[in-house]
């Protein structure tokens, strides 16, 4: 089928639907192609587990993160391999089902725990990187002039520098620590939203609908705020989507250079770091970590991806652009 | 051509002359007095006055940025205050390995990722597809961290006494040493001249190096040591490349003249390669050009891993240490690298696409 049939298809569904009597609102229409995408769905099942983990965590979890079971626990040993009774681990030791780690803490716990720093992690750094990238896009966009030039460049220089290493010198300045990174990871983010901001409004600014707004005698930040930023949400929301599992990352990779999260922090990449020379004793320390992070990043990487095919019809089911 | 040429090189100089700004601003701006840093907390007050009026600390901030670019037009880095030697020499030792580490890491992701890519298009919503597409999810949800010490676990301990063995950390098994191609030619050089710093810095490209040295046994230990750490850093830019490779060829396969060609009868393998790709490839370059930010970002957490003494594990340990020279132009260096990789990039479009000459 051809792009123009498949418009022609679709268009003939959505009116089908529309003489059905039902009124279908974006974000149904959305919710329900987004069910209908597999990805999607094993996506969003990724984090409703996140989710409730992050919550559950003090009833899911047997231990307190940083609780040392020295003394608890007859016969424990540090960095004992995982224990699961079920699986055929003699009845008499303690049961771990990941383990124990180089503090003799149980692992599944702080694995649990970890669950809500990376969730944390994720939105906050998003959230202030939204807030600030869509005002400086906003204003770029719409003031143009040396405004717009002026921020763009900023936004272009910072975009010159490979996000990682921009965020590992802004944490050298900063003195590392978990606040200091996700600051980090926010300012590095910013761009990207700036430049999707700017590129909607520079679209809308000149339809009939702004105009009218402003012969209405409406200021700008309303202009901005009603009539330029809904139509700039579904661009952020996928992009904001995919920035998370890229914040995730970055978080966990600053941890793990030491400049983030600081032990005994449960927090994934720090779990990682303090353990890595052990990758030859203890592999399950190194492994367990690393593989609830990658699940993490998968699921808001399916989202988004799932995300951005429910929200621009145009795109149809199977192209996919890259936003960068 | 000439034109675009021109003009796309002088929009890159704003941008240029902003990272020489951040990266300046940023040196300066990290916490703690450089004197204690270096000179110990038992410095006095006379070691350390002296120690700031030599290296112009005191001087004001716009003053110090004036020499700084002076300087750095001139290719003067300073010394580096932890070696006590000049940051130039340091650069030259660390950045083949981290230019071999990237190139290696790159040719893999372009060389597994566009056939990847094309075969999910060409296969397309069959479980070859289904698969591929999983698989690159996967690949740009992982750490590179992580998989690099699960990739050094798995083939320096598991496949231990096996065919398959990897060494998970160096550039070379001691005792081996690559003997510089001027050693091996028997020439005489002057060893502060700059002609000696550019002939060092292309044998410490051991892969170069020991290819026009013909040392077989050198290459062969340096291209093994280079497998572990070049896949882990290409993990993500192979699944970006063969995501992108897919749906771009999957866009143009519906166009109306990849029909008409296959109504006339050109056989399905031209019209894929002829036809398809080359239109196809045009956002696959970009993806390439821009994958390579993430590749030196990566190149920091991979030299860390394998213990590879590259530009990225010296940014890093310059960081830690607060040498300021080395952290200005390490920086300096990767981000002036990114910016020409795509300025190339955007230029290899008139050669690709007769469009953009046009406009």
């Amino acid at each position: 089928m051809t792009a123009s049939e498949r418009v022609v298809a679709e268009g003939g569904r959505l009116d089908a639907e529309a003489l059905g009597g039902k009124p279908t609102s974006l974000w149904r229409t959305t919710l329900r192609r987004l069910f209908q995408r597999r990805s999607a769905v094993v996506g969003m099942t990724i984090l409703g587990i996140l989710v409730a983990a992050a919550i559950l965590a003090p009833v899911i979890a047997p231990f307190a993160p940083d609780q040392v079971l020295i003394g608890l626990e007859e016969g424990i040993k540090k960095r004992s391999g995982p224990c699961i009774h079920l699986l055929g681990c003699p009845a008499d030791q303690p049961e771990h089902i990941l383990g124990v780690d180089g503090n003799v803490r149980d692992y599944f716990s702080r694995i649990v725990f970890g669950s809500r720093f990376s969730l944390i992690i994720g939105f906050t750094t998003v959230g202030f990187a939204v807030v600030i990238g869509t005002a400086l896009g906003a204003l770029a966009g719409y003031l143009g002039g040396w405004v717009d030039n002026a921020i763009m460049r900023v936004m272009d220089v910072l975009l010159a520098f490979p996000s990682l290493l921009l965020a590992i010198a802004i944490v050298s300045v900063l003195g590392p620590g978990l606040i200091n990174a996700l600051l980090a990871i926010g300012i590095v983010t910013i761009p990207a939203f700036a430049r999707v901001m700017r590129a909607s409004v520079l679209s809308v600014k000149e339809t009939n609908f702004v105009a009218a707004s402003k012969a209405l005698g409406a200021g700008t930040v309303r202009i901005l705020l009603v009539s330029v930023l809904p139509n700039a949400v579904t661009p952020l929301i996928v992009l904001g989507t995919l920035e998370v599992a890229s914040a995730i990352l970055s978080a966990a990779a600053l941890s793990f250079l030491g400049l983030g999260a600081q032990p005994p922090t449960p927090e994934w990449g720090s779990m990682l770091s303090a353990e890595r020379n052990q990758v030859f004793t203890a592999p399950h320390l190194v492994f367990f970590p690393g593989m609830a992070i990658t699940l993490t990043v998968l699921g808001f990487n399916l989202l988004g991806d799932g995300l951005r095919d429910a929200l621009d019809p145009r795109l149809g089911r199977e192209s996919k652009v890259e936003v960068v | 051509m000439l034109q675009y040429t021109v003009r796309r090189l002088l929009s890159s100089i704003p941008v240029l002359f902003g990272i020489l700004l951040v990266t300046f601003a940023l040196a300066r701006m990290i916490p703690g007095d450089p004197c204690t840093a270096i000179l110990g907390e038992k410095a006095t007050p006379e070691v350390c006055e002296r120690f700031i009026r030599e290296r112009g600390l005191d001087r004001p901030i716009y003053v110090q940025f004036g020499i700084y670019m002076q300087d750095v037009l001139q290719g003067d880095f300073g010394n580096s205050i932890r070696f006590s030697r000049p940051v130039s020499q340091i650069l030259v030792e660390r950045l083949p390995m981290t230019i071999e580490l990237s190139l290696a890491a790159l040719t893999l992701a372009v060389i597994v990722g566009i056939p990847l890519g094309m075969l999910s298009a060409m296969k397309h919503n069959t479980a070859t597809d289904v698969v591929t597409m999983v698989g690159a999810n996967i690949g740009v949800s992982m750490p590179v961290f992580w998989l690099g010490l699960m990739l050094a676990y798995l083939f320096a301990l598991v496949l231990k006494d096996t065919p398959l063995w990897l060494p998970p950390s160096g550039r070379l098994t001691a005792g081996l040493s690559s003997i510089p191609f001027y050693d091996a030619y028997g020439w005489t050089l002057a060893k502060d001249a700059a002609v000696f710093k550019l002939l060092n810095f292309f044998a410490n490209l051991y892969v170069f190096n020991s290819i026009i040295t013909a040392d077989w046994k050198v290459l062969g230990d340096t291209l093994k040591h280079l497998i572990l750490p070049a896949v882990a850093l290409s993990t993500i830019p192979m699944a970006v490349i063969a995501r992108m490779t897919r749906s771009s060829l999957l866009e143009v396969l519906g166009r109306e003249y990849i029909r008409a060609a296959k109504a006339k009868g050109v056989p399905h393998r031209t019209v894929i390669v002829k036809h398809a790709l080359r239109n196809a490839l045009l956002p696959v370059v970009t993806i390439i050009g821009l994958s390579l930010g993430g590749l030196l970002g990566g190149a920091v957490l991979t030299e860390t891993i394998f213990g590879l003494a590259g530009v990225g594990r010296a940014l890093f340990e310059a960081i830690t240490s607060r040498d300021y020279p080395i952290i200005q132009a390490f920086t300096l260096v990767i981000a002036f690298g990114y910016v020409v990789v795509n300025l190339i990039v955007d230029l290899s479009y008139t050669l690709l696409d007769p469009r953009v000459r046009l406009q």
